[in-house]
């Protein structure tokens, strides 16, 4: 009965696996044979772009990984760091673009059950989660059914799971039209030494299959559909985009943290992109084993599944363990406490091969090594996009100053990429597990670390414009942007994890795009001492040739020591003082200003400087340590003015007026919504004034004094003279409604 | 004061309200599995939030049949007290402890924010001490909390005391604007006639430890123990 080895392999099979004819021919050398159909299943999937990171690797590779804090750097399910007091944070981002395209609930709901799977494969609880969204104009017709689809995704996973969702950042662009981007991060905790690995040692060990049955779902998810671009035939793929069951995953999280209390469990990999493939692959890769395993063992959801079926088969909520020989009765009793589906499915082997087979004939037999790594290297080629030149070529005196800046001002505020995204982040429980300090709508989310004094700070930035523009220094200002978003809270950054999401990597001006944005981010990592532990690349975002703007979204992990100690945006009192940290430069290149008033995305984008930003931060967290401030909050989008106004209006209570006046030269534009760099509003008792600034001179940080808050309305004046004075609750009410759905 | 946390498959909220009854308030506290069929000893039992069985088919729907259900039933027709908290509160009413039924939110979302409730009952073991009319702040967290009762079944509940708590706004008036999901009479939380048997929707497990600023959630769980002691 060898039905699964009776596929002849053509080239238009070949070609359908996703394998160019080179890379068939490379296969052909290395095995000396031809391969079986189930064979060539595996090298299609493990060779993909979305497993082997082929054409990054070489970038990645630059980027510093390492630090004092670090237990686990890229490389394993997700990255590790210590936090003191015998804790870890384990944390990661991941993509789950093309599937949230064509199927938005479900693709967004698997992207959140497999960054989870990813975070407690390594011991660790989840305790939040935050998504970076990306979706195409407002106005476009796909976009409110993308928009509702994709959180109701996200809530219906992350709600049911009992993960909180503490926020994110929610972008609009017509480059995403055609490519949205769900991006999800993950931050768990875990004893410092009690991290899992996915590590498949000790031969005789048994190899343990855990969770839902495998389906024909998601067959190809990676290979396929992660790993080429769209176009006509884009909805013919959905058959390949999994489902998800958060109540199967809860049951897992819960049954996996129990067997991580025992002894036996050697080694343990979620089973996501190309299945129980990349999972047996991988595990014996990083501990140069082998693995017998016979799929006959299996649990199916239907029958009549073939090997191929079986082995590449994305279904959900999975996952493989090594466990020592002589403990499997233990472990399968506990796992069926559970009620999930288990079995003994192989037995890890001396021999770096894996060998499968099915209903008692081999099925497949490979080198380890020759699927793991023997990809051909090949260099692909990068160029610098002609592009660039034209679009940074920003000519000020031709943008005319708006008639009022007040209106300026509240078109802002109601634009899509700054208004609240209250309606989103109540449909996500933000506050199971009762760790959620900060709520969603301040800079940065803070988390306490139970059963200690400490807290945790998370975000997610990326300004794409900004990395179109200028793809190394705009990731650059992710990085920074990260940081200061992390120290605002009152947190010191420790740890970065990156999702880089760009078109296609055959492309060289694309792939230059990555190795200047990788290169940024590298030079700002480095910079801020601060390692990347973990990390995806998602390529191939484009849709009939039109590619995305880069997007390299950063996550950014920060530590609080004293949980009591952390800060929010919005102003708590009134007549408290109000002063900006750093300096305002003439700079509106690649501003949302631009792009909200004046429909324009052109460069050169704000300088930044990275020395500077370094003072700011350290500067800032000082303060907040100190206890002097009241608020805190990054000047990001919309520059001085957005960000005075969020302060004004993001509080719990009543939102709190500001009187504020600019002693400045520049375009008085500029000034108020230009996005100059290492730039952060504070508030605090005028008490604490002088301390302020003395502290301010020995960081050797610019200060201004700008005003006090109080009082119902926003009143902006420059050098003495009125230019603003908005209604606060007014400008409050256009900020809440103006993205909601039945608001618009 | 002996205190069980049911944990059915899919519970979320068992190590929230675990904590504040244990480490908060310093009460003696267990897990009860599922698959247990006794709750001999306990003097408050809680059916936590969460998404027993997924939400599958409705929620609580199929929570009780869970093996332990039938222990929670006869320990409420002794006069146990018992909690039921959002998914628990679904559970109490798909069982038949509690009148009436919990529909889809009116929005078709889920919702998470805080919320303003008005107490309309002290007299009850979870009520103890405080004053009706009195106004807590306490978050819901849920896609299903739109309570429903047919008007005789309303009335019944209103003569005998059983609307524990209503949605309201800052200032305690209840009104449509006020209420987030749809439920009759603004209801968030009923008791049975005997009111040893509380459901609420909203959370009073998530405003309850002193490191948070709002602690109204303490109200309730004050209240058992003084019931319990006086």
């Amino acid at each position: 009965m060898a039905h699964f080895n009776s596929t002849e392999i053509t080239p238009e099979i070949v070609a359908g696996h996703g394998l160019s004819p080179e890379e068939y021919q490379h296969i052909l050398k290395l095995l000396g044979r031809t391969p079986n159909i189930t064979e060539l299943g595996i090298f299609s999937v493990m060779w993909s772009e979305h497993c082997s990171y082929k054409s990054s690797r070489r970038f990645l590779k630059t980027l510093p990984t390492e630090g004092p804090r670090v237990i686990q750097g890229p490389g394993e399910n997700a990255g590790v760091v210590d936090i003191g007091d015998g804790f870890a944070a384990v944390f990661k981002i991941e993509s789950h673009n093309h599937p949230s395209f064509i199927e938005p609930r479900q693709g967004a709901a698997t992207g959140v059950g497999g960054i989870l799977r990813d975070i407690f494969t390594m011991g660790a609880r989840p305790i939040a989660l935050l998504d970076s969204l990306r979706f195409g104009e407002i106005d476009h017709p796909k976009t409110p059914f993308l928009l509702e689809g994709v959180v109701d995704g996200i809530s219906f996973y992350g709600n049911c799971i009992g993960v909180p969702t503490v926020g994110g950042e929610v972008y609009f662009d017509a480059c995403y039209n055609g490519n949205i981007l769900v991006n999800v991060f993950c931050l768990g905790l875990v004893k410092s030494d009690k991290v899992f690995l996915g590590q498949a040692a000790g031969p005789g060990n048994a190899v343990i299959y855990v969770g839902s049955k495998t389906g024909r779902d998601g067959i190809h998810g990676a290979s396929l559909l992660a790993s080429s671009e769209f176009d006509d035939t884009t909805e013919e793929k959905r058959p390949t985009v999994q489902v998800g069951d958060p109540f199967t995953e809860k049951l897992l999280l819960e049954a996996m943290l129990e067997a991580m209390k025992q002894s036996w469990i050697v080694g343990i990999q979620d089973m996501g992109a190309a299945g129980l493939t990349s999972s047996s692959f991988e595990m014996a890769g990083r501990s140069g084993t082998g693995i017998h395993l016979d799929l006959s063992k299996v649990p199916l959801r239907e029958e009549g599944m073939t090997p191929y079926e079986i082995l590449l088969s994305e279904s959900q909520e999975r996952m493989l363990l090594v466990v020592q020989q002589g403990f499997e009765q233990a472990a399968i009793d506990l796992f069926q406490k559970w009620d999930l589906d288990t079995a003994v499915v192989g037995r890890v082997i001396d021999e770096p091969i894996v060998e499968i087979e099915f209903e008692g004939e081999n099925a497949v037999r490979l080198p380890v090594h020759l699927v793991v790594d023997s990809f051909p290297k090949k260099d692909k080629p990068t160029q610098k996009p002609a592009y660039l030149e034209k679009v940074n070529q920003l000519n000020l005196t031709q943008c005319a100053l708006p008639e009022s800046f007040g209106d300026a001002l509240k078109k802002l505020v109601a634009s899509p990429n700054i208004a609240s995204k209250r309606f989103i982040y109540e449909q996500y429980d933000h506050m199971v597990r009762l760790n959620t300090l900060v709520l969603p709508g301040s800079d940065a989310s803070v988390l306490r670390v139970p059963d200690t004094e400490k807290a945790l700070a998370i975000s997610a930035d990326c300004n794409s414009r900004y990395c179109y523009l200028d793809p190394f220094q705009g990731a650059q200002i992710a990085v920074a942007e990260g940081c200061r978003n992390v120290v605002c809270s009152g947190a010191q950054p420790i740890g970065v994890t990156n999702c880089l999401n760009f078109g296609s990597p055959d492309k060289p001006e694309i792939l230059w795009q990555f190795e200047q944005a990788v290169a940024g981010m590298g030079d700002a990592c480095r910079f801020f001492e601060i390692p990347v532990v973990s990390g995806n690349v998602s390529f191939y975002n484009e849709t009939k040739g039109e590619a995305i703007f880069p997007t390299p979204t950063i996550s950014v992990v920060g530590l609080l020591d004293d949980q009591k100690r952390f800060c929010t945006q919005a102003f708590k009192q009134s007549g408290d003082r109000i002063a900006v940290l750093g300096s305002t430069l003439e700079e509106l290149g690649g501003s949302e200003y631009l792009n909200t008033l004046l429909g324009l995305c052109e460069g050169p984008i704000p300088q930044l400087n990275l020395k500077a930003e370094k003072k700011v931060q350290s500067l800032c967290l000082e303060l907040i340590r100190k206890g002097l401030l009241s608020s805190t909050h990054d000047c990001s989008e919309g520059g001085l003015a957005v960000a005075l106004t969020e302060s004004c209006i993001t509080g719990d209570g009543l939102p709190i007026g500001a009187r504020v006046d600019l002693d400045s030269t520049i375009r008085p534009d500029a000034l108020l919504f230009g996005e100059s760099q290492s730039r952060i509003v504070i508030s605090f008792n005028k008490e604490h004034l002088a301390s302020i600034q003395s502290l301010a001179k020995e960081y050797g940080v610019p200060i201004s004094v700008v005003g006090e808050t109080g009082g119902n309305s926003l009143c902006i004046s420059i050098q003495g003279q009125e230019c603003l004075q908005e209604e606060i609750h007014q400008l409050k009410q256009l900020y809440e409604e103006s993205l909601k759905p039945d608001g618009r | 004061m002996n205190c069980g946390v049911v944990v059915f498959p899919g519970s979320n909220c068992d190590h929230d309200v675990y904590h504040i009854l244990k480490h908060v308030f310093g009460l003696e506290t267990k897990w009860v599995w599922h698959k247990d069929r006794s709750l001999k000893g306990f003097d408050l039992v809680v059916l936590p939030g969460g998404f027993s069985y997924g939400d599958y088919l409705r929620a609580g729907a199929i929570a009780r049949f869970s093996p332990i259900m039938d222990a929670v039933i006869n320990y409420a027709e002794g006069g146990g007290r018992l909690l039921g908290i959002c998914n628990g509160f679904q559970v109490l009413v798909e069982s038949g402890l509690l009148p009436g039924a919990l529909m889809r939110n009116r929005s078709q979302k889920f919702i998470c924010k805080p919320v303003h409730l008005r107490l309309e009952n002290h007299d009850t073991p979870f009520t103890l001490g405080t004053q009706s009319g009195a106004i807590l702040k306490i978050p819901v967290a849920h896609a299903e909390g739109n309570y429903f009762a047919d008007p005789e079944t309303l009335k019944t509940m209103n003569e005998q005391g059983q609307i524990v708590f209503r949605y309201c706004n800052p200032e305690g008036t209840v009104s449509e604007e006020s209420n987030p999901n749809g439920s009759s009479e603004n209801i968030a939380g009923i008791a049975n006639t005997r009111k040893n048997v509380l459901g609420m929707m909203p959370h009073p497990e998530r405003c309850a430890d002193p490191l948070w600023r709002d602690r109204d959630g303490q109200v309730i769980f004050k209240s058992l123990i003084k019931s319990y002691y006086s």
